[in-house]
């Protein structure tokens, strides 16, 4: 198998205007006829189901959720980016895109990055036109913060709460279709399997969670935006509903998965404190913009502090090893995601962990607060030397700034981030690999889309912060819009299709089948004991760092599990009735397969890039060894129980120079 | 901690459904829904049927989960979701009673789940801006004072849980509609329709059953978003506007 990329020919900074202005168009009357399922609404569906609708396609949208406004879009906190350079700091389409192939360790392609950050400015616009509460200045003008990896302050936010206000935004815009009949949705749906007719993607089996009713849903295409595959890990920043089952069962029907290893654990979030933990919670990065990084330099002050008997504020300033400003001094605490993380993990393992298991550093405000104080007793034409007034000052500053995110952190720890400083640990928070598509963003089945961090297609090996909502809204909002119609233009003479044909009937009864396996199986174990087996695995050799001899050995401790879970899980209830333990078990039998194949696509990259560590490569200075001769490419596979086939596609770079990253 | 747990257990709409009691050893370190999970886990053990709740985000956010936990909705804490609610707050021996929400317009499907459909619905009835993509003007042509912008993300911040409706006596959706009216009518872009929008998204809440408001305040004390009731007073205005001023 060949993969086209599909990249127009051309400059590149003309490739997406030229491809805009040739492309073929369906004509309205021929749009009324195209029906379009989307499944999945976060940011990328609900923004994409809206548009597809507005310009007058017969959209079918599905979740699983009660309602269209909960997916985990919801929960991103810091911010989108956009090249607006509204802060006169030399922001440009050119830099958003450099930063974006720089962070992404170069394994992302040039063409569908520069478009990323073409339509970034748009997606702002959109978004206040449709009444979101960005965060504005005293001028009433737009408000920017900085975030990792890059020097110019180019995040929009509302607040700790951007994912919530875009995807609230969103979920108006397709509510408004709705109303408008051009969109129908189908809440409390979940997709079970993708629909091929001769060889193209043309439905879906769904199962209704309310009755347990298995539908067929036929259309002319099919988009996924079914979210990303971080519960492979179970504990992870997703929410718990989060599965890769959609584009798995996808996968299955022989779409490819593409650089599935490529995971990005997120430097700070709060640490595990105990076995019953069920999920791990982000702390926005937004927060090091203001908070420093440390531990303390002597083991025995750790110990210390781990056994209580000392706290962070007992720590002169002298024993204190801020290790990011110290190591990175370029760009100190706003170092990218993947290097941030790894220097937590570097530091811990070493003995100078600060949270009781060993695993947590300090992220610490104490230094912003006097610095704004001072700045805050200044303006007013107060005592800056009174030292109370200005922590006062400063803690209100601090407060307007990460209020929300200060009280998430207070109720889950019990702890005051004001007056202690915050202990944080990396945790898995989003993928980077997905289905593979073409610059159209269509899969290498004719017909299925995928959207959002659903595809694999614009971060590269890391993702920068802020920047998923930035790509779920540019591919929902301005690229399957126009890309979509490149299929649906040849498809107009296509009429409706019937879901009663032998594929849909062949394809439901299959369904019914694997889901009767699970209900009928006479095991002793629940899925969640399943699930969490699977994350321990995932996360002790394919989690932060990982090697050959590791990955072999985890690749095979996941296949006894598969073989494991489908001899003794037990799943109560029956297939024909709201069943969320069924809907659990389904989802973990695909989080399995698909944790296996992480763990082959791992061993096949010898190199270390991003969020890809492998021990074996690295540099004297501990830093990870890309190997760009023999890995500047996509890693695209075919499933096969046994033997998964490597595809690979080659990235050609035509305008930035492949250099050794460096933030130092 | 050693805990009684007097769960709502309802099969379905149709069953009249009761309560049951568990013993459930749980930490003060666990969220109250990872003690579910620990009172589910040992039932499948069992090989009994789990119960059944709503859930998702496990930060506050969502607005999935909907526990009324001793008579509360989303329990003691102010200002706290279900989720974010952790076992600390309580004390070893306690008593816990767990019950669904309970409104005419939010019928149980199951135990403590149940439908809130009837709110996607007053949000299709107008709770959106009329703009399709790629219509609008640069983001920062109309400057919008900080304060104001800040008053619409306070209202914005509704995250749909319900809460307030759980906690009205009269089951009324005033606090979650007024939210999103206020949240548009604050901010230019959505000033344009905001007449017709109070309109329609208040007949939309009383053609799904939901009850008159009679300014108890019940919403805003057990809202986990601290939503302002002041919202319901600007709906109000909006609403009377629409109505007498001819919009």
């Amino acid at each position: 198998m060949s993969l086209d990329s599909k990249i127009p020919k051309g400059d590149l900074a003309d490739k997406w205007t030229k491809y805009k202005s040739n492309m073929p168009l369906v004509a309205p009357n021929n749009k009324r006829r195209l029906e379009v399922i989307v499944v999945g609404t976060g940011l990328a569906g609900a923004s994409a189901a809206a548009t597809l609708g507005e310009l007058g396609y017969k959209v079918k949208a599905f979740t699983f959720h009660d309602s269209p406004r909960r997916a985990h879009s919801i929960a991103a906190q810091g911010g989108i980016n956009a090249s607006k350079n509204y802060q006169n700091d030399g922001d440009s389409t050119y830099r958003l895109f450099y930063d974006t192939i720089k962070g992404g360790d170069y394994r992302s392609r040039e063409a569908n990055v520069h478009r990323l950050a073409e339509v970034s400015t748009d997606i702002i616009d959109q978004c206040v036109a449709q009444g979101v509460p960005f965060a504005r200045d005293y001028g009433g003008l737009l408000d920017n913060r900085s975030f990792g990896g890059v020097q110019v302050s180019r995040t929009f936010y509302a607040k700790g709460q951007t994912g919530q206000q875009l995807l609230i935004g969103a979920y108006q815009a397709l509510s408004r279709q709705i109303s408008l009949g051009n969109v129908t949705m189908y809440n409390r749906h979940e997709m079970m399997d993708m629909v091929k007719v001769d060889g193209k993607a043309r439905g879906i089996i769904a199962r209704n969670l309310l009755t347990g009713e298995l539908e067929r849903h036929a259309a002319h295409c099919v988009i996924l935006a079914s979210g990303g595959y971080g519960n492979v890990f179970y504990l992870s920043t997703n929410a718990m509903g989060c599965n890769v089952s959609a584009a798995w069962r996808s996968v299955r029907k022989g779409a490819l998965m593409a650089n599935p290893c490529f995971t990005q654990i997120h430097p700070t979030c709060i640490p595990v404190s105990g076995d019953y933990q069920s999920k791990l919670t982000l702390m926005s990065e937004s927060l090091r913009n203001d908070g420093r990084i440390w531990v303390p330099k002597s083991k025995e002050d750790a110990k210390a502090i781990r056994e209580k008997r000392k706290k962070g504020v007992d720590i002169a300033e002298g024993d204190r090893d801020y290790y990011l400003e110290r190591r990175y001094p370029a760009f100190g605490n706003l170092v990218p995601r993947d290097v941030a993380s790894r220097a937590a993990k570097v530091v811990c393992d070493d003995g100078h962990g600060v949270a009781p298991t060993g695993l947590g550093v300090f992220l610490d405000f104490a230094s912003a607060i006097q610095r704004y104080g001072k700045s805050e007793a200044n303006s007013q034409g107060l005592d800056t030397n009174n030292q109370k007034l200005v922590t006062e000052l400063g803690t209100k500053v601090i407060e307007a700034k990460y209020g929300n995110l200060f009280e998430m952190y207070e109720k889950i720890t019990g702890e005051d981030p004001y007056t202690n400083p915050m202990k944080i640990y990396p945790a898995v928070h989003y993928t980077m690999g997905g289905l593979w598509v073409d610059y159209n963003l269509q899969t290498n089945i004719e017909g299925l889309f995928a959207l959002g961090e659903c595809n694999f297609s614009d971060h590269g090996a890391n993702r920068l912060g802020a920047s998923a909502l930035m790509q779920g809204l540019a591919d929902g909002y301005f690229v399957i819009p126009y890309t979509v119609g490149t299929f649906l233009a040849n498809e107009i003479r296509t009429p409706a299709f019937d879901p009663n044909t032998a594929e849909f009937t062949k394809a439901e009864a299959e369904v019914r089948v694997r889901l009767e396996s699970l209900v009928s199986n006479k095991g002793t174990k629940s899925v969640e004991s399943f699930h969490k087996r699977l994350g321990l695995i995932m996360w002790d050799y394919c989690g932060m760092a990982r090697s050959e001899e590791g990955l072999k050995k985890g690749r095979q401790m996941i296949r006894d599990l598969k073989a494991e879970f489908y001899a003794d899980v037990f799943v109560p209830g029956t297939q024909d009735e709201f069943n969320p333990e069924l809907e659990k078990a389904a989802r973990v039998a695909d989080l399995i397969e698909h944790g296996e194949l992480m763990m082959v696509d791992a061993l096949d990259r010898n190199e270390s890039c991003g969020g890809h560590f492998r021990e074996e490569y690295t540099t004297t200075e501990g830093e990870a060894l890309r190997r760009d001769d023999e890995y500047t490419y996509v890693s695209a596979w075919e499933w096969d129980d046994d033997n998964p086939v490597l595809h690979k596609e080659e990235l050609v770079f035509e305008n930035v120079e492949l250099k050794t990253r460096s933030y130092k | 901690m050693k805990l009684k747990l007097k769960v709502w257990r309802q099969q379905n709409n149709k069953d009249k459904g009761g309560f049951q009691t568990y013993d459930v050893v749980a930490e003060e370190h666990m969220s109250f829904l990872e003690m579910m999970d620990v009172l589910n886990e040992s039932l499948i053990e069992k090989q009994e049927t789990p119960v059944a709740f709503e859930h998702d985000c496990r930060e506050g956010i969502c607005g999935s989960c909907n526990m009324v936990i001793n008579g509360r909705p989303h329990g003691p804490n102010s200002g706290t979701t279900t989720c974010q609610l952790h076992m600390r707050f309580f004390k070893d021996g306690d008593t816990i009673v767990v019950e669904p929400w309970r409104s005419r317009a939010f019928p149980v499907i199951k135990d403590l789940v149940v439908n809130r459909s009837s709110f996607d619905r007053i949000i299709q009835a107008g709770g959106y801006v009329s703009v399709n993509t790629g219509q609008a003007p640069d983001g920062n042509s109309i400057p919008i004072e900080k304060d104001i912008a800040g008053e619409a993300m306070d209202a914005a911040t509704c995250i749909g849980c319900g809460a307030c409706v759980a906690a009205c006596p009269n089951g009324s959706a005033m606090l979650f509609t007024a939210a999103k009216v206020s949240h548009l009518a604050l901010m230019p872009q959505g000033k344009v329709e905001s007449s017709r929008r109070a309109k329609n998204m208040v007949a939309t809440m009383d053609k799904e059953g939901f009850g008159m408001c009679s300014n108890i305040g019940a919403c805003e004390a057990d809202c986990p978003k601290e939503i302002s009731i002041d919202n319901i007073a600007r709906l109000n205005r909006e609403y009377v506007g629409s109505v007498f001023g001819g919009a």
